[in-house]
């Protein structure tokens, strides 16, 4: 954290719900590219974009995974709009503990949408790619930002694991681990 | 590790309540893929043809796709296979949608349902946790009531569900199987579910499905979608009608002209067409209540093509329809298309084929206008058309009064009422209603298709080619100049009937094509379906509309590089044919004949009998079946179905050496 300025590009997907035609292609596409190795597996339950459907109140909505978070909030507000009612948690990017959304569905650990970043870079994250509807759409822009530590995906894991278990108990497991892997296999 | 498939299918008897997860034989997806084909081949294994499709011995599969799951757009079909209480042969119907899809997440292939349940239950598939759960207080429940009901029982708003309706519970013969965004409607199935004691299965998973060559299949299916948009912006021109002009399934929920269905089908029970009925005030009248009641367009899973639309009419239940249902109701009653959603949305909850039901009711209705039913059969009935059909659908899939005798569709009922009702039953093949549609000249392909589909419906077979003569040569040549679909053997004959066809004279119908190209075309469209059919592709995307993203010639690769096989366009065909092969073993083995195998009489009003009798004749020969359209010992054991050769000699439906059709048939009447 250091205050300084300096010029960022920013990413933003936008989401048009009024055009999601409710396939989740996005949602296949998303999974199999963070998939290792690349694609070899789809899963949506792994998705970091998952929508909300209820088909037959004719609700779609798109949510990007964000952070992640130890405690679950307060508020449980619903929202009408347009007729059709909505839970504040279906607009909610969190990993949180109060459900299973952005969250692999195996370990439990934290989902986040790091905009498909590749090298070589992608033109356009993949779920924007493949939504034919234009329901997501990308831009970039620049914008002057406080440079800020970015959380590595090992990092993510490693805090919701304290969060859970404690420091010492990962210290203490992590030590053991290694210390296995580090002796000879007995036959 | 098992790619595309999951490698385990969940049996489940009802009678006993017990639940098994069996691993499948990788040699099965070799030999006959998955889907249609893999279903056909248990069928044929596991219920002996004396089964009555009421009886606790006959199977009810539902089976994802090969490629259900998988990043290959528009995979997604669930196919389900059993028997049909009206036909009494193999019945098959695909949904598309969400289920199949979610299956494979939740880790199986298929759900193979044996038995009849004491009381009525639905499953619940919650990854490998399994149950089968009380659902008496779902009874006479509308399809997507339950749907939503379990969906909220469960607490699982993510669970992809398939329901019957009332008309299920009843077995009804034309009870549909339903989901919010999907159908499996025609033969019956829904009434073998409901038979079953099974009233809807729930699914949800969160496993991996995995693929053998992930870059180049994600490589392939992101060419598949530049081909999807590319027909999506450039829908075909050369007078092709604007619903055939696009894929997916016809946009009828999309666009409003509906000037080709509504001219060259046939009104009432399939009787009258009505070729000045389209004009503008028509066109305005409809798009404006369409554009009211059509809230959004929606696709089914993984598909871009948004084919369907979410129907909202206040004070009637809301539903999601596409294609062609739109106009059946309409059609039949002779009525308008406001009646046309509003009684959907009934027929969605009841859950009742789009087509069979419609065709029921007019005959009904023309049955008490010729005084053959009467006020003491249908006492109350009303006056207008609309009304009837409303006072009909109530009655039928509850089984009440003379709904009793026509939820068994036309050819039963006609037969149960009998004085003179039989005449009215002119638009079934194998006792199975067809869409409604009489024309002038005979189609020889048409014919062939119509008379020898084990689908018996024609949607389901066709596909591919142009319905009329293009007009200009120009037409004619921006049309096959692209034409990359067209399988290698066959293209430079498919092109030349392109370029050749004309509306009068020596390349016109019915003698044109030559009947070896009429052959090779059949083959084809209905290849394809096979296909399809096994691996899960939506048709829309494939077998169905002219110029389609999925085609013979890259098919094979797709399949090869999501499951490790290796296929070339030859081995793909083989594949399909024996899986179709297989499907008309089941059925010539319940009693199926050559005499099954004919257009309604009045199909066309200008009929060749003498060179239709040429035409099946040649046609059988060419698939490598004999003169009763029984495929020869020479035609199984070539395929690999050397079990189904010995079957045959065994019963005797095939006697030994036998040798295909010969040249020389003498003309039969």
């Amino acid at each position: 954290m250091t205050g300084e300025k300096k010029k960022k590009k920013v990413k933003t997907i936008k989401i048009d719900i009024d055009k999601c035609n409710g396939c989740r292609a996005c949602e296949v596409i998303c999974s199999a590219f963070h998939s290792t190795p690349k694609y070899a597996s789809n899963n949506p339950a792994r998705s970091r974009i998952r929508i909300h459907f209820d088909p037959l109140r004719d609700i779609y909505l798109p949510v990007y995974a964000g952070e992640y978070t130890a405690a679950e909030c307060m508020g449980r507000d619903k929202y009408t709009i347009n007729g059709k009612e909505y839970d504040e948690c279906d607009f909610c990017r969190a990993s949180c503990p109060s459900r299973t959304l952005f969250k692999e569905p195996d370990s439990g650990l934290p989902l986040k949408c790091d905009m498909c970043e590749d090298d070589p870079e992608l033109k356009e994250p993949m779920c924007v790619q493949w939504c034919l509807n234009d329901a997501l759409t990308y831009e970039e822009h620049e914008e002057e930002v406080e440079e800020e530590l970015k959380m590595e995906d090992v990092e993510l894991g490693l805090k919701s694991m304290v969060d859970q278990y404690g420091w010492q108990k990962v210290i203490d497991t992590v030590a053991r681990m290694a210390k296995r892997a580090e002796a000879p296999k007995s036959s | 590790m098992r790619y595309a498939e999951t490698g385990v299918n969940l049996e489940i008897d009802l009678s006993r309540g017990s639940i098994e997860k069996v691993v499948t034989d990788p040699a099965w997806t070799e030999l006959y893929l998955g889907g249609l084909g893999t279903n056909a081949k248990i069928l044929w294994d596991r219920v002996p043809p004396e089964t009555h499709p009421f009886s606790p011995e006959n199977l009810l599969i539902f089976s994802a796709g090969l490629l259900d799951g998988t990043p290959a757009p528009g995979a997604n079909r669930t196919i389900l296979s059993t028997f049909s209480p009206q036909t009494l042969l193999m019945a098959f119907s695909m949904m598309g949608g969400f289920f199949g899809p979610e299956l494979k997440y939740a880790g199986y292939d298929k759900v193979i349902v044996r038995g009849k349940s004491p009381d009525l239950v639905y499953l619940w598939i919650n990854n490998d946790k399994v149950e089968i759960r009380d659902a008496r207080h779902l009874r006479g429940k509308g399809a997507l009531e339950t749907i939503e009901r379990i969906k909220e029982e469960l607490n699982e708003p993510k669970a992809q569900v398939m329901a019957i309706g009332l008309a299920g519970e009843n077995r009804v013969y034309f009870a549909s199987v339903e989901t919010t965004r999907g159908s499996a409607s025609r033969l019956g199935i829904g009434a073998v579910m409901g038979d079953k004691g099974l009233k809807a299965i729930a699914v949800r998973g969160t496993n991996d499905i995995h693929i053998a060559r992930p870059a180049e299949f994600v490589e392939v299916c992101n060419d598949l979608l530049k081909y999807i948009l590319h027909r999506l912006n450039n829908p075909l021109k050369g007078g092709v009608a604007p619903i055939l002009a696009r894929i997916g399934s016809p946009q009828e929920m999309a666009l409003h002209d509906e000037a080709w269905h509504t001219a060259s089908f046939a009104w009432g029970h399939a009787r009258y067409r009505k070729p000045d009925f389209w004009n503008k005030e028509v066109e305005e009248k409809w798009a404006a209540i369409t554009e009211t009641v059509r809230k959004r367009l929606v696709s089914c899973y993984n598909c871009p093509v948004k084919c369907a639309g979410y129907i909202h009419y206040p004070g009637y239940s809301n539903y999601i329809l596409k294609c062609f249902s739109k106009l059946t109701y309409t059609m039949a009653a002779m009525s308008d298309l406001d009646f046309g959603f509003r009684i959907l949305a009934h027929a969605h909850e009841y859950g009742v084929d789009g087509f069979t039901t419609p065709q029921v009711l007019a005959f009904a209705v023309e049955l008490y206008e010729a005084g053959i039913l009467t006020d003491q059969d249908m006492p109350g009935f009303p006056k207008t058309n609309e009304e009837r059909f409303f006072w009909l659908l109530e009655r039928t899939v509850r089984r009440e009064g003379i709904g009793d005798v026509l939820a068994n569709g036309v050819y039963w009922a006609a037969r149960q009422i009998g004085k003179g009702a039989e005449a009215f039953d002119h638009n079934t093949i194998k006792k199975h209603e067809q869409v409604p549609i009489k024309l002038g000249m005979l189609n020889p392909i048409y014919f062939l298709m119509w008379a020898t589909g084990e689908k018996i419906n024609i949607t389901q077979i066709e596909g591919q080619i142009p319905q009329v003569p293009f007009e200009t040569k120009e037409d004619k040549e921006d049309f096959v100049r692209d034409w990359i679909h067209v399988p290698n053997k066959y293209a430079d004959a498919f092109k030349r009937f392109v370029l050749e066809w004309e509306p009068r004279g020596e390349h016109a119908l019915p003698f044109y094509p030559p009947v070896d190209v009429v052959c090779a075309l059949v083959e084809w469209q209905e290849i394809l379906h096979y296909i399809d059919d096994s691996t899960g592709i939506c048709a829309g995307l494939s077998s169905f509309p002219l110029k389609p993203p999925y085609h013979i010639n890259n098919l094979p690769r797709i399949i090869s590089l999501a499951t490790g096989m290796d296929l070339d366009d030859e081995a793909l065909w083989e594949i399909a044919t024996r899986n179709r092969t297989l499907v008309r073993a089941i059925n010539i083995r319940r009693g199926m004949r050559r005499s099954d195998e004919k257009p309604p009489a009045d199909h066309w009003k200008r009929r060749f009998p003498e060179f239709e009798t040429k035409l099946l004749e040649t046609y059988y020969r060419f698939r490598g079946w004999n003169e009763e359209g029984i495929p020869t010992e020479e035609t199984l054991r070539r395929l690999r179905l050397e079990e189904v050769a010995e079957d045959f000699l065994e019963r005797g439906i095939l006697k030994g050496k036998e040798e295909a059709a010969k040249g020389n048939v003498t003309k039969q009447g």
